[in-house]
């Protein structure tokens, strides 16, 4: 465990640890919350003195978080202090800080909770995604969040902090221009439909090409040391980027994970030889088999995720699976379903599970795509080809708890 | 040809209500009749249009719709008979002021006379109202209280959820269906959609099947 520095830290973290034992032995929870907030009623700054003298780097953003998360835990190497069950508000934190006492700390932050996590742990690093909507019952306005990211980085103004931030991403400058050390990286960013109105000024940004401005001023930053293009360049040096993963957003999560890595010092090369080498992080990209199928889950939780996720898709006409719930973790508002391009998987068969598969129905017969609901899972014909399976939040945890590996 | 005009997404699209739109014009399509369906960007001029779309949005990007639309020759094409769907933020645009950033007040087109001022907390939640002996279902996330002069016609009665006050729900005139209902609205309810959609045609429509049938009535099951 950490290095608690008073009594009272000691007694919490003996009770996170007590009580995630007894929650993990009775099946009651994962046994990672539990705990740390049963330790942090204890000692509120239990966060703080647990993280105090190590090397943390932090993670947050709308997508993206818990696969950057990983690239960073794998590309320090050696033993790193991680929450990798994506329990990434301050219980969570404290669980992870008291399991594990590793100098390195890699930590994923949720986006409402980034202020108070920098405070408590004064990071070396924090990574910087991106923001776009995302359970908009809960956040409210992704607009909010990137004032009040502004404002936290205003309040910890301070050279000790580099700031590796996404500089393509409107909202995510806007709230970065404050800091006082940044790293820009330039990584293609498709979603904009969430920065086309000035986080300053509300007029229209303009984007062209692979750079974006408003006529108030406010611009993409032109000091950007990491780009991603066909090749990686980080500090001007070529980094041989060649993922096990698909998609071209890992490829941008890898380049701020590495960017990141490159300023605590950790050799570049070796780090970007260990994230080639990930397959899959918690389940994601896995292949798993049920009831005869094979499927390959991608989780999908937002429209721009989504959007993401859909290209990656073979254009081969073959079925696509889609599953939908409207659980707390995922916001009990489904309403953006129509801010998802589904029109893309016109030519392919989709199959809707979930509880809120009425939903993606509908979504999907107005869109024109072919879709059959799934009410009863035996009556889905069996493929013998791999199947995609995108699902959101719960949803993708209910298939990765039915299906084998 | 008609119509359907959908109005600065970009600012006022932030919970899907670019469905409404898609809804509209496909359930027009199906039964043959010519629509177009059209968009209105931030730098675009108004155009002439049977039917204009407003949605949700958030406080910065709500205030320059509305001094876009204020502008723009939308509020005399109203005036004149252009139908309207207003949701949330576009709700209270349409109206003599909406409160934006704490309680600042902003004046807005003027078109009805409804007030909005901020709630004392934040509407989040389903919302159903009853609109003529008809169910209305969807999704209501707000921070305004919105009050009906004298003479203005509520959308509905709530049948759970906030809308307007926690008793009625949006407002309606001869030209302008107004909710805090997204949904989006006219997706999750096709008869609600139909009736807009005879509205603006001017026509009666014959019965439709589609996917929305079933989710309208599993959303009233839940709901009710």
């Amino acid at each position: 465990m950490g290095n608690p520095a008073t009594w009272r830290d000691h007694l919490a973290a003996a009770a996170v640890r007590n009580v995630n034992r007894a929650s993990r032995v009775t099946g009651r929870g994962s046994g990672t919350v539990v705990g740390g907030r049963v330790g942090m009623k204890i000692a509120p700054d239990l966060v703080s003195s647990l993280a105090r003298g190590r090397t943390v780097i932090l993670v947050s953003g709308t997508n993206g978080k818990t696969t950057t998360t990983s690239m960073v835990v794998a590309g320090w190497g050696g033993e790193v202090t991680t929450n990798e069950t994506g329990a990434n508000m301050p219980a969570g934190h404290a669980a992870a800080l008291v399991e594990s006492d590793h100098e390195h700390v890699a930590l994923e932050v949720d986006e409402g909770w980034l202020a108070n996590t920098l405070t408590s742990t004064r990071p070396h690093v924090v990574v910087l995604l991106n923001l776009s909507r995302d359970q908009l019952d809960r956040a409210n306005e992704v607009r909010h969040l990137a004032e009040r990211w502004r404002k936290a980085l205003e309040t910890h103004n301070d050279d000790a902090l580099i700031v590796v931030a996404n500089a393509n991403d409107p909202l995510v400058v806007y709230a970065v221009e404050v800091a006082a050390r940044t790293v820009w990286c330039d990584v293609p960013t498709t979603w904009i439909a969430d920065a086309l109105s000035c986080p300053k000024c509300t007029l229209a940004i303009s984007h062209v090409g692979n750079s974006w401005h408003c006529t108030c001023g406010f611009a993409k930053p032109v000091n950007v040391t990491s780009v991603l293009g066909d090749e990686l360049v980080i500090d001007g040096v070529t980094v041989p980027l060649e993922l096990s993963m698909p998609g071209e957003f890992n490829r941008s999560n890898a380049t701020m994970a590495l960017s990141a890595l490159h300023s605590v010092g950790v050799d570049l090369e070796q780090a970007v030889r260990r994230v080639n080498a990930i397959h899959s992080v918690v389940g994601r990209f896995s292949v798993r088999r049920w009831h005869g199928h094979v499927l390959r889950l991608l989780l999908a939780k937002n429209p721009s995720g989504f959007a993401v996720m859909l290209a990656t898709l073979p254009e081969d006409g073959s079925d696509v699976w889609v599953a939908i719930n409207a659980r707390v973790a995922d916001g009990h508002d489904p309403s953006w379903l129509y801010d998802v391009p589904f029109e893309m998987l016109r030519g392919h068969r989709v199959y809707c599970f979930g509880d809120r598969r009425l939903d993606l129905a509908t979504r999907l017969d107005y869109g024109r795509v072919d879709y059959i609901v799934v009410d009863n899972d035996d009556l889905v014909p069996t493929s013998k080809e791999t199947v995609s399976l995108l699902a959101n939040y719960t949803a993708f945890h209910d298939w990765l708890t039915r299906s084998e590996a | 040809m008609r119509t359907i005009c959908v109005l600065y997404p970009e600012l006022l699209g932030t919970y899907g209500d670019g469905g409404n739109g898609l809804a509209v014009f496909e359930r027009a399509r199906r039964r043959g009749v010519d629509v177009e369906l059209v968009t209105v960007g931030l730098n675009d001029e108004v155009p002439d249009a049977s039917l204009y779309l407003l949605g949700g949005g958030e406080d910065g990007p709500q205030r320059l719709a509305a001094d876009l639309l204020r502008t723009s020759s939308f509020a005399s094409r109203v005036r004149d008979g252009a139908n309207v769907l207003a949701v949330c933020a576009g709700l209270q645009i349409l109206g003599i002021s909406f409160c934006v950033e704490g309680d600042d007040e902003y004046e807005g087109l003027g078109l009805v006379d409804v007030v909005t001022s901020r709630g004392e907390r934040r509407s989040v939640g389903e919302l159903a109202t009853r609109v003529d002996g008809q169910l209305l279902v969807g999704f209501e996330n707000h921070g305004g209280r919105t009050t009906l002069g004298g003479g203005v016609m509520a959308l509905g009665t709530v049948v759970k959820g906030r809308g307007n006050d926690a008793k009625l729900d949006g407002y309606r005139t001869k030209n302008i269906w107004a909710t805090y209902a997204h949904g989006p609205v006219l997706a999750m309810n096709p008869w609600f959609c139909d009736e807009i959609l005879s509205a603006v045609t001017d026509t009666e429509l014959e019965a439709l099947t589609s996917a929305a049938d079933l989710l309208y009535q599993e959303r009233c099951r839940v709901l009710s």
